[in-house]
């Protein structure tokens, strides 16, 4: 396999040949992975950038990278991988990192590529992402020259306030163009009558009535349509398409969007994702890689990423034994019909089929699931008890974090709720023309808790910023619901 | 090495330290964690700017773990602000972590923070000395000064680089380009004596809200003028009716009942003045703080009669900062105004709460004198 001008030193190169060649054996299905060694400091720099060597200056990167090299400074962590969803694959190594933490890494980002490659949610992703980003910076950067740092950047603050205003499945639905019947020749406007006979026809459909109606259902008829028709979750495109913006101020929220869409798939999969990388890095290093004289501190480093800190979530431990379990399951045909209605704790304890299914059915695991359907499928009972889980909460009185349930069912669902829309709200905006005032309605889908106030009156600040109207947003607070509104100038509030 | 970061970076500090956007000051969290510096444990802060986004406002929700433990067990403080919701992957978790800065670090950017003037050193004869710190490593300097270490070690470096480097014959010669110097800094340490007077007003209208403010206030101008002079000295006088000297941790601790006679304290800081630190030597700054309402108004002439007679001409500065109380009728900033109109050396500040510390502070140090 070519590789392009890749700077790695010949020793590395053909160790990541090796591990492509054992990695390729297992079945993995990965792209071109070119492997790039960086000091520290330029690490820290495009892990600040979110993995990308370039991109646009804004200070939130500044400050990604201010926590990153004050962890480094002070011990606190150290970053070990980092992989782009790009075709070719981008990858770092840390430079001075011994041989066999190199090794790791490269066996552990196999995994995430064969991941992005395979994985449906990131089949829609941009592949050509390295250079979508450095043009993304490019477009940025002659904004700032023509418009001034401050204004650019505060609009991009602004956008960022507003990046999560997405829909994640978006990019899956197929939607039908529905502008064509309403060009269409519509029928006239018919009033339903109530059956008489022909005598008693003035009396039970009085004409007057029926002309009255007539007129109502053609004004309601020839009414401008809503829009957006229905509720959109893709508030950003929304915006995009219908919000008085400069050029500049499009191509900038364009920008945002294109990322938050690019970042998505990385966000639903975090779980499996880094599950599946750490199954393979773990296979590959301990049946072909390791050297013997590697494996204790292997052993040590790996426990070090694997470790779930009391009270602390690891999706790198979560993923990766979750996996195993089902692999295991699916090995010893532990699933099915007969497997859930049996209720032998011995017959289940010893079952054992050997079908041997495991190693497939994690591979189609890998392509089909993301960590919402992975978790909710085959996050079973004794998966939660055999791996201790629990869940936490916040005890008002102490203000420390109790362990407060290990039943099944509340840890599940506490653990499914998290990972629905990202533990994060459904905001949808409603009609763009609220009130026949041209504002902008918000609303927010309340699935029983509610919005964080002060910031969702910040966010509305945002949202005029880029709509210029005043803004409404339709929640629920406290039970009741209630009308939140920004008109450039006052925050005010009503009940609906 | 530049980074392509860097104005990034900047930028973000920029912003924490209030330079810049303004508007984005209401979204900066102080975070800390804790880290290891040698065997001492300190605290990293790790500023923290959020953009409001539509989230849920009961953060406290918690989550899920992995362990054992029984229900109810403890799993540490719930930070408030940062919902142990932390960022995956490849940063440090939420460590809760003290304050890693020297005070003088801290006081520089305070002065940057506040845009205060550096105070001028006072007094006739005051000597300017200079101290050497050794701060750095360079390329070229005096041999006396070569660092034997760094030198070696950089022949080393370059004897592997170009593979003339023989393990089984570890012969190391340094070259010319090889040799590394230690550099240094001179810094001009003014040698000008100065004294702080805190004065607080402890009577039974002052709370304990109200003295957290005036030790807040006091810790930051003690910070501030111990940065800028060496052989500062502080003084804490206490009053109510009647005025005494204490030390440093009564001053912040005594909560007592009474009446307020503000010219007991003046009398009393009259007299230490005269007694301690005369003002051909010594840069004076009295610092009062209290809620403002005075016994009567024939004690408030007293005082003003005091401030304007024994202690406004020996000393450079005098501030006052009010702080408010609920039960004080807060008349003597008024008074003082009156009084010292057209003196640019008297300060009066009010404090309504905390937020207001800074601003006082800044009314205060921000004259330079």
């Amino acid at each position: 396999m070519p590789h392009r001008k890749s700077q790695l030193p010949e020793s590395l190169l053909d160790i990541q040949r090796a591990i492509e060649e054992y990695a390729r054996g297992y079945g993995l299905d990965f792209w071109e992975t070119s492997f790039e060694v960086l000091d520290y400091k330029r690490m820290q720099e495009v892990a600040a950038f979110g993995g990308f060597p370039v991109r646009y200056p804004h200070w939130r990167f500044g400050m990604e990278f201010d926590h990153l090299s004050k962890s480094h400074i002070y011990g606190l962590s150290q970053i070990y991988e980092m992989v782009i969803n790009n075709n070719p694959a981008y990858a770092y190594l840390l430079e001075g990192n011994s041989m066999v933490d190199q090794k790791m890494v490269m066996a552990h980002v196999l995994g995430h590529v064969d991941f992005f490659k395979n994985n449906y949610y990131f089949s829609k992703t941009n592949r050509q992402m390295l250079d979508n980003m450095a043009n993304h910076a490019t477009r940025i950067r002659r904004h700032i020259e023509r418009h001034g740092l401050d204004k650019v950047e505060g609009f991009i603050d602004v956008c960022l306030s507003l990046d999560n205003l997405i829909d994640p499945m978006s990019p899956f639905i197929v939607r039908h163009e529905a502008a064509q019947h309403d060009e269409k020749e519509q029928p006239p406007v018919e009033v339903p009558r109530l059956r008489a006979k022909s005598y008693m026809e003035k009396f039970i459909n009085p004409p007057e009535y029926m002309s009255e109606q007539r007129r109502k259902l053609q004004e309601e008829r020839e009414k401008p349509k809503r829009n957006p028709p229905e509720p959109e979750r893709d508030v950003l495109l929304f915006l995009l398409q219908n919000a008085p913006l400069e050029s500049w101020e499009r191509d900038v929220l364009d920008i945002v969007r294109d990322e938050a869409y690019y970042f998505a798939p990385q966000r639903q999969t975090k779980i499996l994702n880094e599950g599946w990388a750490a199954y393979w890095h773990s296979k590959l290093m301990t049946q072909k890689i390791l050297d013997a004289s590697e494996l204790i501190d292997y052993a040590d480093h790996n426990a070090g990423v694997l470790a779930a800190a009391p009270g602390q979530f690891n999706p790198y431990k979560v993923g990766i034994s979750l996996l195993r379990y089902v692999e295991e399951r699916w090995d010893k045909g532990r699933f099915g019909k007969e497997w859930s209605e049996c209720d032998d704790y011995d017959t289940r304890r010893t079952w054992d089929k050997q079908l041997g299914l495991g190693r497939k059915k994690i591979f189609e695991v890998r392509k089909l699931y993301n960590d919402l359907t992975f978790i909710d499928e085959f996050f079973t009972e004794d998966f939660c008890y055999e791996n201790e889980f629990f869940s936490f909460a916040r005890n008002a009185s102490s203000g420390n974090y109790e362990i407060d349930a290990r039943e099944f069912k509340k840890v599940k669902s506490k653990l499914l709720y998290q990972l629905t829309n990202f533990g994060e709200p459904f905001m949808l905006v409603e009609d763009s023309n609220y009130d026949n005032r041209g504002e902008l309605l918000i609303r927010h889908r309340h699935e029983g808790v509610d919005l964080h106030l002060d910031h969702s009156r910040a966010t509305l600040t945002s949202l005029h910023r880029v709509w210029h109207r005043p803004i409404c947003l339709h929640t629920v607070v406290e039970g009741k619901s209630r009308q939140l509104r920004f008109d450039g100038t006052d925050h005010t509030e009503r009940a609906l | 090495m530049a980074l392509r970061i860097d104005p990034s970076h900047n930028r973000f500090r920029d912003i924490v330290r209030g330079k810049i956007k303004q508007n984005l000051r209401k979204y900066i969290s102080n975070g800390e964690w804790l880290g290891r510096k040698g065997k001492d444990v300190v605290s990293i802060p790790v500023p923290q700017i959020e953009m409001p986004r539509f989230h849920f406002g009961d953060q406290g929700q918690g989550g899920v773990g992995q362990g054992s433990g029984k229900v109810g067990d403890s799993l540490g403080p719930a930070e408030p602000g940062e919902e142990g919701k932390g960022k995956a992957g490849s940063e440090a978790g939420n460590h809760v972590l003290e304050v890693e800065l020297s005070i003088q670090e801290l006081a520089e950017i305070l002065g940057e923070e506040l845009a205060l003037p550096r105070i001028l050193p006072k007094g006739k004869e005051r000597l300017i000395t200079q101290k050497d710190r050794y701060i750095g490593i360079r390329r070229v300097g005096p041999e006396s000064l070569r660092h034997f270490k760094r030198t070696f070690r950089q022949a080393l470096r370059r004897q592997i680089m170009m593979g003339n480097y023989d393990p089984l014959r570890p012969v190391v010669v340094p070259t010319r380009e090889d040799k590394r110097y230690r550099s240094w800094r001179t810094t001009p340490m003014p040698q000008s004596n100065a004294v702080m007077i805190f004065i607080m007003d402890v009577s039974g209208s002052m709370g304990d809200e109200q003295k957290e403010i005036v030790r807040i206030a006091s810790f930051w101008i003690d910070t501030w003028l111990r940065s800028q002079y060496e052989g500062l000295e502080s003084r804490f006088i206490i009053h109510d009716a009647a005025a005494r000297a204490v030390d440093r941790d009564t001053f912040f601790r005594t909560r007592e009942s009474g009446g307020t006679m503000i010219s007991s304290a003046y009398k009393l800081c009259a007299k230490m003045i005269d007694d301690e630190f005369p003002p051909s030597e010594w840069n004076i700054y009295p610092f009062q703080f209290s809620d403002g309402d005075n016994w009567s108004a024939d004690d408030t002439t007293t005082c003003v009669e005091l401030l304007k007679k024994e202690i406004l001409p020996k000393v450079n500065l005098f501030c006052y900062g009010q702080v408010e109380s609920p039960y004080g009728s807060g008349q003597f900033v008024g008074d003082l105004r009156t009084a010292f109109a057209d003196n640019p050396n008297v300060v009066t500040t009010e404090m309504e709460n905390k937020d207001d510390i800074a601003d006082s502070i800044r009314a205060f140090l921000g004259k330079g004198k």
